[in-house]
């Protein structure tokens, strides 16, 4: 049994050692905000992973409690309360473990900054979020953990405040993000509507009551109800998960520091999106219009966002595309009913991108927050533990078996191919295209950082790059005061701890994760869209599926890719420009991101403002102000004046007047006839 | 009953309060604040001390008191309050408390009469809430715009005389037509009970007269658009605690005559103009939106938020016409319930925002955005609770600003999705006009020499801002108190709206 006290430590651990490392930051130190923020993670970890043992091997049921009630107004309920079955336990066992790699990384990676305890403030605020998203047992919850974590990134891209684009970039973050909450929340409120609860046990038992009710949104287009809820609540998943086109904001979110960038913009905040829409299953089960347009929208991200990534300089923003692209895997697979694939993907890319990014970061500390990869090359010499294991992650990543983003992304690109809804043979080529899209941009990005020669030099004169604000100008680029050395042991063990993982997990997770029903009754599948139960029927255990790899398509098409990256990079450094030059017109449009951000900021921002200031001028100052308010004002002081000339003092203008008058009402009651 | 004449005693303990205020006279302005400070305090003590008292079970009015007053005209000075009322004072209470040490350092000149001014105003505003007599409450509804018409005139900014005037005459051209209003209704009924009227039959005709002349006074309030304009000017030449109680309070009273008046005694004229209204007040909440988006003077962008946000009060009231329409009972508890938690919520996180605008136009005495950024260097703890402010502006779950919203949303789209995306257009808009102002205020490089030598707030500012924080915190966490304080009346008057007069 799961008691609730259990539980409570688990969320509130986290909440106590933010606060404390906030609030009394001066007054306990540096050493007492990473203590005590670790102490709070560290116990939710370790209790998530006890929660976990329980669960799948303790035999202990399901936890479906409320612990307080949030409102209660007649018939509609909000709750504050958990749900821990194997999804969730999975989702904590995964948030924590990252959170607390993160955690003891940054000790490292921060050392030198003055935002040391607010840094640690944040990331453990945002663990309580994230664990909060993931325990809950209602929509509602489940929206403040979403909004919690969205304001926790929002503070964390901004973290370097004094930098105009950090807090630009924070600021669009979280109102790209809101745009998707406003189809969640609409999205709750028709499931409110529809279902008649907040709760997700009596909202997901009422869920084939939906089946043949419709919605008419446009009059005389009956909708049906299931697919209004699910689109709606698939808008909030968009702007979480980074999916086109609300994808806008997570490249810019890389100017947080990396240790975000890998907990919060890698491992979990942007996959809470698949999270939700894997708990929601037994909703978009009823519409296969919302299963295509997951699918659709997923693979697309899947193929051309991963495309951004081969053109960009900047080795975080390569991640930050890789990361685009594998949440399109993660969605695609969700759309193609492959519910726990998708959770798989997420698994293990929380594992394998977190790395990368950390190990992104080491290379970034090695380089005095350097971030080009013109400026890098030949750094294997120097940082060998950050290399290997930064392989680790890359392999992974491209899907080389058996490292853990094989077992993966092979059975989404397999389920893809079987799934029968609609755009699912576009979805196909994407997913399976996406594959030499990932080989090149990652053995590029290996390539450029690690091998071929040094494109920087040592000068023992020049400016140290700590002692300024990180990332603002340097002097010289390419050159260091001192020659780049192993990041310290706070850094590299979780490096270590994540490769472990990267490498392994997938070999012993793929059978029961896939195949096993691990996911029991957390996951509802119709029988119709079963793709894995299909799969099932080839799979023969884990050595042949490892094996069997040589005879597949992704895999010969990964080797594609890396050989032609080899090539280029490593053989034939002239021919990446000879390729630009060739494809010029397509490149500017990749290396432009496809022009997002400039119609976005045409459009939304210059003409939000360029409204509201034609709104405020016209309608506000000049018509209700301008023509009504003063206007009466000054037609009343105009009367006035007239009117103070009738009182001229004299008697016979008066006397004049009353005759008018007299006449005036003589003539009025004769000729007005009389009822 | 045999009880305390507890309401009596939260109107006229400030009022009379204000007199030893006054006498403390110009030259000894710290025993004028004390004086001020624990009549205040003495009053929220009385409010609190009817807590208990309190039956959260009942519908009707408690603490009643009734004296005869003009016999000639039945007028009784008969007072009483609901959970709603309830609330709506005990926002009062704590506000006023709260403006009070606000004002401590801040006002240096004539501190006895403004602090007087302020004890006064809290009295009257009680009086309008705790008034089950109509023409009480309409004398309590018009003396309070006194000690405003003051507080703006006399310790306002360069404007103040034109700004005063507009608020004045703004919210006296709306109450004329109410007095006709009630006048009509006394002759029809030979009572000024507004229980009575509520019960009272009136014809469509009559119905649609008397709420347009309701809805005239009470938009002004509010303020609805488009008889919004005053409110902006108010704010930014009012001194920053008349900001907060205007911000606070008395934007309250509008959307309270509303719910006494215009909802029970008409409903059959509102439900018949419940689209114009709720037309409105989705413009206030995307229109004004778009406004505030582009204002350079803080205290103008937190007016235009408050109207957008009032903008949620007025939707939840008169969505609840369509909902009970279309059967919906429950959604259309749950709209007025959160247009009553957004009254509440708005009270906290508008005061708090004014509160910090006076924190930094003390420093700086300017209000312009150009001047400020970069306050997360200098000011960290007054940055901490900016952005927390800021972060309940735009109705982030965990902050009181959330819980009506989401409830006004909720039950919206029961009526028709299309009015609850427009309304939950402002999880955008909202986020874009105050996330906009953080950025070029707390975020940043120190703009200038005069920002760097700001200093963080004192231990005076930090109490005042964190007894906002509280409440906000609160409300967000656990909505549930206030929800259980209002929901009887709020479940009668869903009830009563059932029911045609016809």
């Amino acid at each position: 049994m799961l008691s609730t006290s259990l539980l409570l430590a688990i969320v509130l651990a986290p909440l106590l050692g933010a606060v404390l490392a906030g609030l009394l930051g001066r007054q306990i130190g540096r050493a007492g905000a990473h203590g005590v923020t670790i102490l709070g993670v560290g116990i939710a970890c370790v209790l998530s992973f006890y929660v976990f043992y329980q669960l799948v091997w303790g035999g202990a049921p399901d936890y479906d409690q409320n612990i307080y009630t949030w409102f209660q107004v007649a018939g509609i309920g909000a709750h504050v309360g958990f749900l821990i079955d194997r999804l969730s336990a999975m989702m904590m066992v995964v948030v924590s473990f990252v959170s607390l790699m993160v955690h003891i990384y940054t000790i490292g990676y921060m050392a030198d900054d003055d935002g040391y305890q607010r840094f640690f403030s944040y990331i453990a605020l945002f663990t309580f979020f994230m664990l909060m998203l993931v325990m809950s047992n209602n929509f509602l919850q489940l929206f403040f953990g979403w909004e919690g974590v969205g304001l926790v990134s929002y503070l964390l891209i901004g973290f370097w405040f004094k930098k105009p684009s950090a807090s630009f970039a924070g600021m669009k973050a979280f109102i790209v993000n809101r745009v998707g909450d406003l189809g969640f929340v609409l999205g709750i409120a028709a499931a409110l509507h529809f279902l008649g609860s907040l709760d997700y046990g009596t909202a997901f038992a009422h869920a084939p009551s939906l089946v043949g009710r419709s919605i008419q949104i446009i009059p005389g287009h009956p909708w049906s109800a299931a697919t209004v809820i699910c689109i709606l609540l698939f808008i909030g998943a968009m702007g979480k998960s980074a999916q086109v086109p609300l994808h806008v904001w997570l490249p810019d979110s890389m100017e947080g520091p990396t240790p975000i960038s890998a907990l919060i913009h890698a491992a979990t905040m942007v996959t809470a999106g698949v999270f939700m829409v894997a708990r929601m299953s037994p909703l978009f089960e009823l519409s296969t219009t919302a299963l295509s347009v997951v699918l659709v929208i997923g693979a697309t991200g899947a193929f051309f966002l991963g495309l951004i990534g081969i053109t960009q300089w900047d080795i975080k923003r390569v991640v930050a595309y890789s990361t685009l692209s594998q949440l399109g895997y993660m969605m695609a697979a969700l759309g193609a009913s492959a519910y726990a694939a998708g959770m798989f993907h997420l698994m293990t890319h929380a594992f394998f991108k977190a790395l990368l990014f950390l190990g992104a970061g080491s290379v970034i500390m090695a380089m005095h927050h350097e971030q080009d990869m013109r400026y890098m090359g030949g750094l294997r010499r120097y940082m060998p533990v950050t290399y290997l294991t930064m392989w680790v992650g890359s392999l992974a990543l491209c899907g080389i078996p058996p490292f853990a983003g094989f077992y993966s992304k092979d059975a989404i690109i397999e389920a893809v191919g079987a799934s029968h809804v609609w755009g699912a043979s576009y979805a196909y080529w994407c997913v399976l295209l996406g594959v030499f899209v990932t080989a090149t941009y990652t053995f590029r990005m290996m390539y450029l950082t690690f091998h071929g020669k040094e494109r920087f030099h040592v000068d023992a004169h020049a400016g140290h790059g700590h002692d300024d604000a990180h990332g603002e100008a340097h002097g010289e680029r390419g050159v260091l005061a001192h020659a780049p050395h192993e990041s310290p042991w706070v850094v590299t063990l979780p490096l270590v701890l994540l490769a472990i993982p990267s490498l392994l997990i997938g070999i012993f997770t793929v059978w029961p994760l896939l195949y096993g029903n691990f996911f029991g009754s957390a996951i509802v599948v119709a029988p119709a869209h079963d793709v894995l139960a299909e799969m099932a029927a080839h799979f023969h255990g884990v050595l042949a599926l490892t094996l069997h790899a040589v005879f597949t398509a992704p895999f010969w098409i990964a080797v594609a890719g890396i050989v032609v990256t080899s090539y280029v990079y490593l053989l034939n450094p002239a021919m990446a420009d000879a390729v630009k030059r060739v494809l010029g017109p397509v490149y500017r449009v990749v290396d432009n991101k496809f022009y997002f951000d400039e119609v976005y900021n045409a459009l939304f921002a210059r003409g939000s403002v360029a409204l509201g200031q034609a709104l405020w001028k016209g309608a506000d100052v000049g018509a209700i102000d301008g023509v009504m308010v003063n206007g009466s004002a000054s037609l009343v002081d105009r009367v006035a004046r007239r009117a103070r000339t009738l009182q001229s003092g004299f008697l016979y203008h008066y006397a004049f007047a009353m005759i008018v008058g007299l006449i005036l009402l003589l003539a009025g009651f004769l000729l007005v006839p009389h009822a | 009953m045999s009880h305390w004449p507890f309401l009596s005693l939260l109107i006229w303990l400030p009022i009379v309060g204000a007199a030893p205020v006054l006498l403390a006279g110009e030259r000894r302005p710290r025993l004028a604040r004390w004086l001020a400070l624990l009549t205040a305090l003495a009053t929220l003590a009385v409010n609190l001390a009817m807590l208990p008292g309190f039956d959260y079970g009942s519908a009707a009015m408690q603490f009643t008191e009734s004296h005869p007053w003009i016999t000639a005209l039945h007028v009784n000075y008969a007072l009483g309050v609901d959970g709603i009322a309830m609330a709506l004072i005990l926002l009062t209470t704590l506000t006023t408390v709260l403006v009070i040490i606000g004002a401590w350092e801040v006002i240096q000149s004539r501190v006895h009469q403004y602090m007087a001014a302020m004890l006064v105003l809290q009295g009257f505003m009680i009086g309008v809430f705790a008034a089950t007599d109509a023409l009480l409450f309409y004398v309590f509804f018009e003396a309070q715009l006194i000690p405003m018409f003051l507080i703006i005139g006399v310790w306002g900014g360069p404007r103040r005389v034109y700004a005063s005037l507009k608020f004045f005459l703004y919210t006296f051209l709306g109450s004329i037509f109410m007095l006709i209003g009630l006048i009509y209704l006394y002759l029809k009924s030979g009572t000024f009970d507004i229980a009575a009227w509520q019960t009272l039959p009136l014809g469509m005709n009559a119905q649609t007269w008397l709420f347009f002349a309701f809805l005239l006074a009470f938009a002004v309030k509010i303020p609805m658009v488009p008889v919004h304009t005053w409110l902006p000017d108010a704010h930014v030449e009012a001194p920053t605690g008349g900001s907060v109680v205007l911000a606070a309070v008395m934007l309250k009273i509008g959307a309270y005559g509303l719910i006494r008046f215009a909802l029970p005694v008409t409903p059959d004229a509102a439900q018949h103009y419940a689209w114009l209204v709720v037309a409105l007040s989705l413009i206030a909440v995307i229109y004004i939106g778009y406004v505030a988006l582009v204002q350079e003077d803080m205290k103008k962008l937190v007016a235009y938020s408050s109207i957008a946000h009032m903008g949620f009060v007025t939707l939840g009231l008169f969505i609840v016409f369509m909902l009970i329409r279309a059967q919906h009972l429950d959604a259309a508890q749950l709209g007025l319930q959160g247009a009553m938690v957004q009254m509440i919520s708005h009270g906290f996180v508008s005061g708090a925002l004014f509160t910090s605008i006076g924190v930094m136009y003390d420093r700086l005495h300017t209000r312009l955005i150009k001047d400020y950024g970069g306050l997360a260097r200098v000011m960290p703890w007054f940055a901490i609770f900016m952005v927390f402010f800021a972060m309940a502006n735009t109705g982030l779950p965990g902050t009181s600003g959330f819980v009506g919203e989401f409830m006004v949303i909720l039950a919206s789209f029961a009526a028709n999705p299309w009015l609850a995306l427009l309304a939950a257009f402002t999880l955008v808009i909202g986020a874009g006009y105050t996330l906009w102002l953080v950025k070029r205020v707390v975020w940043g490089e120190p703009a200038n020499a005069h920002v760097e030598a700001m200093p963080d707030i004192n231990a005076r500012e930090a109490l005042v801002l964190a007894a906002f924080a509280a409440f906000t915190l609160f409300i967000g966490i656990w909505p549930e108190p206030l929800v259980k304080l209002l929901d009887p009346s709020v479940n009668q008057l869903v009830q009563m709206l059932g029911h045609s007069k016809l």
